[in-house]
């Protein structure tokens, strides 16, 4: 059996490696592989993967990337992640990607799949929209004709028809993946000191670089090894950090909310890994299936528009219930409209229900994580002494 | 010694005090609603179905016009601080922070008068995704009435029968049903037809206002000015007697002009010598909107086109016209259309096209911190253009109605250095545009 450490190594190599060499090889290991990126929040993986091609989760250049032609591109005002993103594209370090799609997340992301159109024009592109409408017979007909040009697109990168068997196939597998990750989600919010939070990081970060396959089996290694594993409960509060779903944080800062003695139970990381909450039905029409369970079965977030302001923050306010967290840390990009435009709306909730809370932001490429360490570590002595808990 | 300056008296013209009275009669209704028993719809500009609001009765308050009044006004600053304290990040969109700033301080409009309730808010999400989170945020405060109209984003540069069905779905299914509901009066389509048709008579004219620019001198500034120009039809008055009357009014004004051989009037009279003819995109400064435009009719720089005249509607570019015949479809189509709502190659292809149309010397971004609908992807558009058309590009930066990203000098330094290099441009007789 692989070790923790064995497993999260791996992990950190692939998240340090900026080449996507594992991808690159994957590609060449077969005649006429192609990969095709994503950016966050949500794209339905599974049309790609029923091509019989990589998704790949391009989450920006990170901490390590040095920005040198990206900044060129955009306005001080702008998130950092369009700039790392073109940086890896100019840099050649997405010269083996095939397509990129560009999800409906906010106006940066969307403009950036025009600025990848006039950029790279060999490249097929697609601005990926989601319905905010979530009648079947309004937001459901317009998603499923989506996926249908979507498809059709694919095809044109694949090179071959994508059949409904196929979908239903590689949706089997994604089901799985995502039971897999709610397993691990479901394993550190029980037990948080045996799956550290930038263990379960790096393992979800994997997925976005890795064949799901794969990447299903390493979260059942970890979960063997991370079960076997003897390792010293601290007293720690219970977070959940809300906020982090496009841009990333730098590893260090995840680490650091962890040192400052808070256990993360839930964050909003890689979304895409658990958008979808149930499995997706596997009979009759798979294209219906996956339009069905976006509009039924998909997680909140900033970028989806809730139709009964009652429930605005619900979602939020059961997860902390649901993972027993004593607080909420948003912790959002700089200049991110999403996240910050939500987030006042997000405290009013759960200041309503005395959750307590703070906020920050950070950028991907953060260094100094002092302050964050003191806020972090006065939030977590707060709850620890005045909470009513 | 007196050193005081006199300040100037600003010339209005027929059209402009028409449309004075027009903005000033609709703060009027909207602020006498408990008298009147008016019911009140908050929508935005872009995407806005003022036609279809119009066979309900009700009135039509937009929070963008109310944040650029509290912009020009100079309001807007101590209404932003105010809702950065209540917790609103100072990353984000201003006119959000003005209209929450605003509320916080019982939301009086320019007249005086506070501003009603809506009784519903309807959210047309066109070409922005900060108006899903603005409206969400107002649902948060007022606790009203909602409903939705999604518009898809044109990521492909087409208008996809797709989307276009789903806009026209949401529209039976949602948008009518909830106007009827809040209004009680029973949607008519006929009505909507008319008032479609009143909206198309008056399109032919913005157009021909716009397209007026393409003469030499211009005499129209189609940015400073073209604020001005757009304000019927991009508000609460398409569809409406008074939009097809100020436009004519307007065009009979302009049509003088050109005759006279005269250019742009400014707020200090008719501006002088056109020296240099530009397209600008991004929205204008509100705040200190004057000593913008200062900066620019002083060194006889006239704006000959601008895509912000087009975000709340594209009339010229393809042709489009709001279509009695089609009525739902031609809504659709319209909220499809708008500037923001175009993908970047669409939008690099209609400012290369205002270029060449409008004979411009150069091409000027004001780049808005509040808005990364119109900001990202702006300096890669700047360096289609240049490459495309030969012509000096250049870049500004300020904020919509946050007046602590105006800084005039920094401004007004870069227009005068962008000027000199038109200047140099023209005695080299300027560059190549890029071989196809």
């Amino acid at each position: 059996m692989k070790t923790v450490s064995e497993i999260i190594d791996t992990c950190q190599d692939l998240y340090d490696d900026l080449s996507f060499t594992v991808a690159r090889r994957w590609k060449e290991a077969e005649e006429g592989r192609k990969v095709v990126g994503y950016m966050p929040v949500y794209v339905p993986r599974e049309l790609i993967h029923a091509g019989g091609m990589l998704p790949l989760g391009i989450l920006g250049g990170g901490e390590s990337l040095e920005v040198i032609h990206g900044d060129a591109y955009y306005q001080s005002y702008i998130c950092r992640i369009p700039r790392s993103t073109i940086e890896l594209a100019i840099t050649k370090r997405l010269d083996f990607v095939d397509g990129m799609l560009f999800p409906s997340i906010c106006d940066v992301i969307r403009n950036l799949s025009g600025m990848w159109k006039l950029m790279f024009p060999e490249v097929y592109v697609r601005y990926f929209d989601v319905p905010q409408n979530f009648k079947d017979g309004v937001g459901g007909n317009y998603y499923a004709q989506e996926l249908e040009e979507l498809r059709e697109g694919l095809e044109g990168v694949c090179g071959r028809k994508i059949t409904d068997d196929d979908i239903r196939r590689s949706t089997a597998i994604y089901n799985e993946n995502r039971r897999l990750v709610e397993e691990v989600y479901s394993f550190r919010a029980a037990a948080p000191w045996k799956a550290p939070s930038f263990e379960v990081y790096l393992l979800m970060r994997a997925g976005m670089v890795l064949p799901v396959e794969e990447h299903t089996q390493l979260m059942q290694d970890y979960l063997a090894a991370a079960e076997a594993e003897d390792r010293p409960m601290r007293d720690n509060c219970r977070i959940i950090v809300q906020g982090s779903f496009c841009e990333q944080p730098p590893l260090n800062l995840v680490k650091s909310i962890e040192m400052a003695g808070c256990y993360i139970v839930d964050d909003d990381y890689m979304l895409v890994t658990r958008w979808l909450m149930e499995d997706v039905p596997l009979d009759g029409d798979p294209i219906g299936n996956l339009a069905s369970s976006f509009l039924h079965q998909s997680i909140e977030t900033a970028c989806k528009y809730e139709p009964d302001g009652s429930r605005k923050g619900q979602f939020l306010l059961d997860t902390v219930r649901k993972r027993a967290a004593e607080g909420v840390i948003f912790a959002a990009p700089s200049f991110c409209d999403p996240a910050l435009l939500d987030r006042p709306m997000l405290v009013h909730k759960l200041n309503d229900n005395n959750i307590p809370n703070i906020s920050f932001k950070y950028a991907e490429n953060s260094g100094q994580m002092q302050p964050i360490r003191e806020q972090a570590g006065t939030f977590a002595d707060s709850i620890k002494l005045w909470s009513d808990a | 010694m007196n050193t005081q300056t006199a300040t100037p008296e600003i010339i209005k013209e027929a059209s402009m005090l028409k449309q004075k009275e027009m903005i000033a009669t609709n703060y009027d209704k909207l602020t006498n609603t408990q008298e009147s028993g008016d019911k009140v719809v908050s929508t935005y500009v872009p995407g806005n179905l003022n036609e279809l609001i119009q066979c309900f009765d009700v009135l039509n308050n937009l929070p963008e016009i109310n944040a650029i009044q509290n912009g020009m006004r100079k309001k807007s600053g101590g209404m932003i601080m105010e809702a950065e304290k209540m917790g609103h990040s100072e990353d984000v969109c201003t006119y959000v922070k003005a209209d929450i700033g605003n509320m916080s301080k019982g939301s009086i409009a320019p007249n005086g008068k506070p501003m009603p309730i809506p009784d519903l808010l309807l959210l047309s999400y066109t070409g922005c995704f900060t108006f899903m989170k603005w409206f969400e945020l107002l649902r948060d405060q007022y606790g009203c009435d909602t409903t939705m109209l999604h518009v898809p984003y044109k990521g492909d540069g087409v208008a996809t029968s797709n989307m276009r069905d789903y806009v026209v779905k949401q529209l039976k299914e949602d948008v009518i049903p909830a106007l009827e509901k809040t209004s009680g009066v029973k949607f008519d389509i006929d009505r909507l037809r008319e008032n479609l048709r009143r909206s198309a008579k008056a399109e032919d004219d913005l157009v021909w206002v716009l397209e007026s620019a393409k003469n030499t001198p211009s005499p129209i500034d189609a940015y400073f000015g073209g604020v001005f120009y757009i304000g019927p039809i991009f508000t609460a008055f398409r569809g409406s007697d008074d939009a097809i009357e100020y436009y004519k009014l307007l065009r009979s004004e302009i049509e003088e002009r050109i005759a006279a051989g005269k250019g742009p009037v400014t707020p200090e009279g008719d501006m002088g010598e056109e020296k240099y003819r530009l397209v600008v995109e991004g929205p204008p400064n509100w705040t200190s909107f004057r000593d913008f435009w200062k900066m620019f009719y002083e060194e006889g720089a006239v704006v000959v086109s601008s895509t912000y005249t087009k975000v709340g509607g594209v009339y010229d570019y393809d042709g489009f016209r709001h279509d009695p015949d089609n009525p739902l479809e031609s809504l659709a189509d319209y909220c499809l259309g708008c500037y923001t709502n175009r993908n970047l190659p669409e939008r690099v292809d209609m400012i290369e096209k205002y270029m060449d149309d409008y004979s411009a010397d150069g091409f000027l971004i004001n780049s808005i911190k509040s808005c990364n609908s119109f900001s990202a992807g702006q300096l890669l558009m700047m360096r289609e253009i240049e490459n495309r058309t030969g012509k000096p590009a250049a870049f500004v930066e300020s904020d919509l109605v946050d007046p602590r990203y105006f800084s005039p000098s920094n401004i007004k330094n870069r227009l005068e250095s962008y000027f000199q290099m038109i200047d140099q441009k023209r005695r080299a007789g300027g560059s190549a545009p890029r071989a196809a």
